[in-house]
């Protein structure tokens, strides 16, 4: 058994005052100054500690506020009261919404996974991700407990090609050498940012982070720069470019490469192989409603690995677009169907934005996942998307120390791996790669709707 | 089955004030420097929002404003002060009360009922939250006659929890619910305490939960369940025998198969001496029992505690996996009275927001396919089904029975009768900053007992009221003949008005 995966972390502090969901308002004359809500009613102690934020000299009140209400409750002159913080209702957008955001930053911040009292709080279900349910099992399965560590749960996974039968010669001796695979030790690497502001420290970061856990970040060749040389076991380097190009010296240091999917991409996959037999090769495709009969050609002809990325919504491309966890679940049983599916590592990404995201979009058939933005927002990134159109960064991401934001970065995925452990265990699933395409062991709310509320109502 | 119909005694209502100077709104009143003292605001206000002052009328209970709709009375302040100086406006806080399953109005309307023991009138939408699925979107489909003409004495609540036909004995709780497992160390004994005297008052019962059984209780042995968990605390061979009901608790809907944990922070030196732990330190309960693996390890269990009380009525409580109804049979067979089917809205103390959110099926699913198996096993009548984790309100009680079940079991809206706001920070630091889920000395004193108790009283005394009247529109004497009665209940994604003859209440 290898030794187990554990990420260290430490407490990064954010750099900016967060955007809270709640403020204190109307707080203003005809206060008494009898000093209730200092002395007696704040259990967090709040106003005790209340000063100017010096990072961006605001008041710190609302950042250490647990809306507890007990000064509102308890103020003779009625004066405290709280409200919601409109910046917060601007925060993200629909899809990357506040919640999401806000639960990216503590963890980033903590490095802990966000746990709370009080019960579950949130909708019913909800479009895409929050429409599906995973299982657990109440008795019957192996002992388990990856959090508190007495059981081994390994979150491991491969990229490469997997033979499906070994081939020996009559004297017993191998007839081809397996091909190359190589191990990642959670089913995460880093995805290119779909936009961000300029600046070194943000990629830097993301190398620095995907060394530290043992993952690969994507780098575009064309931006690769001398000093990321020292990450290129950690690099999956995009050929943006030519073949050609690239050097020997780098190439030989590098264990994946990704190619964009077109007619040749298999001819690139064989010639890289050429001068570096121990390569593996991804092949970048966007998601699209043909992706399943174009993953199962590129498996015909060879293809180690497929790495398809959705919008970062999650959609794929095209006027009606599927949801990204539809179009992997079609496309798994589509190779399954075909008998294949064992040959190839799927890797997917694009609106991956939670814990559960990961282990959901692995049991609807992906071996992995590439994530982008969220890593930004470890970084404290606010997902305004101003950098896009080249407006400055309110959080002057531009400026960031790499060690600071790869010690967020390293938080965040240390909460995402903790929070895997949690969905693996409730299950009794002792290792992520027999996750992978799991349908039966999760509920989907459109099934669950059919069988059980659609039929209410009706006589007879 | 037929179920000895007693007149219940209820508990008398006493009105119990907010233990906070400032009651929680839903509208603000202020007044102005206009305002001349003539008086006529405090005269006028039938609910009692003013109170005469000095130098201008004192706002003392703006939360039993009527708030806008007050407009159409002839007692409206805001038209008939003289110097127009009376202002109403909607509360800014309202906005960030509560979540989408306890929406600020069910805050309020909870608040309102365990205050006034009385159904708001304020506006409130107490029937539903804002979670867009399951019961907030599950409406009756009430029959065009008019409702049952009887007295509220002719309509039973009341619920047999033994249906077994084994030779226990029979155990009647007089509302169709009884209250969760709530530890001590979890919730300060005050909670604890004021929740079974409670129960019993209602003539039902409350769980201890997994923290030990404090000598406060002895006194209502005969409404306590007592709970087995994973981590054995305070499980004791005593504890055992002085119960009716012993409740196994295998899984719980707010972190489904993950263990319990309790922060150091919480376990003082009597919660640990009750545990048999060390003060400061954090207690998990293991998940699962390490003991059981297979249902026959269950029946063990189940066996074990009939063997130590010959009296006793054994309670499984599950999570609701894809297939609790194989959980549900299983537990039947073992010799299982009560299967709690425990969904995962509900819980006080500290979980994974990733396993409250994803792990598991909506309690609303699990009720109605568990009650369908068993049905077609021909063994629903033997066994009592109690729905758990996140029933709000008497309508989210009346659907999860409609949906199948028997009864159900709660635990936050307890809470929240008590003044919880469901700020979601129970687990850290002291705990509960509102004293009530806390272990910490002085917090716990922010609240008395009997002010506690009556609390709780008074608001389940208006659930039985609204459960009772949902029952007179179905043409209903007893809430058992409620159960697993689909044609009764939509859902309103999937069925309109015009597909019922009844009235889809909207």
């Amino acid at each position: 058994m290898p030794p187990k995966y554990h990420i260290h972390t430490s407490r990064a502090e954010n750099r900016f005052q967060k955007i809270t969901k709640s403020g204190v308002i109307a707080w203003d004359e005809g206060c008494l100054k009898c000093a209730r809500c200092v002395k007696k009613d704040c259990v967090y102690k709040v106003y005790e500690k209340r000063g100017i934020d010096t990072r961006q000299m605001l008041e710190s009140l609302d950042s250490v506020c647990m809306d507890c209400f007990r000064c509102v409750q308890g103020c003779p002159n009625k004066l405290i009261q709280k409200g919601i913080n409109p910046s917060y209702k601007e925060l993200g957008d629909h899809y990357w919404t506040a919640e999401i955001i806000s639960g990216l930053w503590y963890q980033a911040e903590a490095g802990r996974i966000p746990v709370s009292g009080g019960g579950y709080g949130g909708a019913f279900s909800g479009p895409g991700f929050d429409a599906m349910w995973t299982d657990m099992s109440e008795i019957v399965r192996p002992t388990r407990d990856g959090i508190h560590g007495r059981e081994y749960i390994s979150t491991t996974v491969d990229i490469g090609r997997k033979v499906m039968a070994l081939e020996f010669d009559q004297a017993g001796a191998l007839v081809n050498d397996p091909p190359p695979n190589v191990e990642i030790p959670q089913p995460i690497i880093f995805d290119l940012l779909p936009w961000s502001p300029p600046g070194k420290g943000i990629n830097l970061a993301m190398l620095e982070g995907a060394r530290s856990l043992g993952t690969f970040a994507i780098v575009r060749q064309s931006e690769f720069s001398p000093e990321m040389e020292e990450y290129l076991p950690n690099i999956v380097l995009y050929v943006d470019g030519n073949v050609s190009d690239i050097s020997p010296k780098i190439l030989r240091k590098l264990r994946l490469i990704e190619i964009p999917y077109g007619k040749d991409s298999i001819a690139a996959q064989k010639k890289l192989k050429e001068e570096h037999p121990g390569l593996v090769t991804i092949i970048r495709m966007e998601l699209t409603p043909d992706s399943s009969g174009n993953v199962s050609r590129l498996i015909a002809e060879g293809a180690e690995a497929i790495h398809l990325v959705a919008d970062e919504y999650g959609l794929e491309k095209s006027d009606k677009p599927l949801f990204i966890k539809e179009r992997m679940r079609e496309i798994h049983l589509h190779l399954v169907d075909k008998g294949v599916r064992d040959r190839i590592t799927l890797i997917a990404g694009g609106g991956i934005a939670m814990a559960e995201h990961v282990a959901k979009l692995i049991i609807c058939g992906a071996d992995m996942l590439s994530v982008d933005i969220p890593l930004l927002v470890a970084m404290e990134c606010r997902v305004c998307r101003r950098c896009k159109d080249g407006i400055s960064c309110p959080v002057e991401l531009e400026t960031i120390d790499h060690l600071w934001g790869a010690s967020r970065i390293r938080n965040l995925m240390a909460g995402w791996h903790n929070q895997l452990l949690e969905i693996l265990g409730a299950m009794g699933i002792r290792e992520v790669r027999r996750l992978r395409g799991e349908m039966g062991r999760a509920m989907f709310f459109e099934n669950l709707e059919k069988d059980i509320f659609s039929t209410l109502g009706k006589r007879g | 089955m037929a179920i000895k119909t007693q007149t219940m005694k209820l508990p008398e209502f006493k009105p119990v004030q907010s233990r906070f100077r400032n009651a929680l709104s839903k509208y603000r009143v202020t007044i102005t420097k206009a305002c001349n003292n003539c008086g006529l605001c405090v005269t006028l206000c039938p609910y009692g929002v003013y109170k005469a002052g000095s130098k201008k009328p004192r706002v003392v209970a703006e939360h039993l404003c009527l708030g806008f709709p007050c407009k159409e009375k002839e007692f409206y302040c805001v038209n008939k002060c003289p110097e127009k100086a009376i202002q109403l406006t909607l509360n800014p806080a309202f906005e960030i009360l509560g979540d989408k399953r306890w929406s600020a109005d069910l805050l309020a309307s909870a608040w309102h009922m365990a205050e006034t023991g009385e159904i708001p009138y304020q506006g409130l939408n107490y029937k539903t939250g804002n979670s867009g699925g399951g019961f907030d979107k599950l409406r009756f489909i009430f029959p065009r006659e008019k409702a049952l003409d009887i007295p509220d004495e002719e309509v039973s609540t009341a619920i047999e929890l033994n249906r077994s036909g084994d030779s226990r004995p029979g155990v009647t709780i007089q509302v169709p619910f009884y209250f969760g497992g709530m530890s001590f160390g979890s919730v300060s004994i005050v909670t604890m305490l004021s929740r079974v005297k409670a129960a019993a008052a209602l003539q039902t019962f409350c769980c201890t939960g997994e923290g030990g059984y404090p000598e406060e209780l002895i006194p209502y042995d005969d409404h306590i369940i007592t709970q087995i968990a994973t981590g054995l605390f305070g499980v004791r061979e005593e504890t055992i025998k002085r119960v009716r009901i012993v409740e196994f608790k295998y899984a719980q809907g707010a972190k489904p198969g993950l263990g319990g944990h309790l922060l150091g922070d919480k376990v003082t030196a009597r919660v640990a001496s009750m545990r048999e732990a060390v003060a400061g330190t954090a207690l998990f309960s293991p998940f699962p029992f390490h003991s059981v693996y297979s249902v026959e390890d269950h029946k063990k269990h189940v066996d074990w505690i009939k063997e130590t009380n010959y009296r006793a009525l054994v309670s499984v409580k599950v999570s609701t996996p894809s297939d609790v109804d194989m959980v549900a049979v299983g537990s039947y067979y073992a010799g299982a009275h009560i299967v709690q089917l425990d969904g995962s809205y509900g819980g006080t103390g500290a979980a994974p927001d990733i396993a409250k959110k994803n792990i598991a099926m909506p309690l609303e699913y699990a009720v109605p396919k568990v009650h369908k198996f068993l049905s077609d096993e021909g063994i629903r009548d033997k066994v009592t089904i109690i729905a758990s984790g996140g029933i709000r309100s008497a309508y989210d009680m009346a659907k999860a029975i409609a949906l199948g079940a028997d009864g159900v079991c709660l635990g936050t809206a307890d809470l929240v009768a008590l003044e919880c706001i469901r700020c979601h920070h129970c687990e850290s630091g002291r705990g509960c900053a509102r004293g009530i889920a806390t272990t910490d000395e002085e917090l716990t004193k922010l609240m008395e007992l009997e002010w506690a108790t009556q609390r709780i009283i008074n608001m389940y005394l208006v659930w039985r009221r609204q459960l009772i009247a949902i029952l007179k529109r179905l043409g209903m004497r007893s809430v058992t003949e409620l159960v697993g009665r689909f044609d009764l209940i939509g859902h309103l994604d999937y069925i309109k008005q015009e597909d019922v003859e009844g009235e889809l209440e909207l």
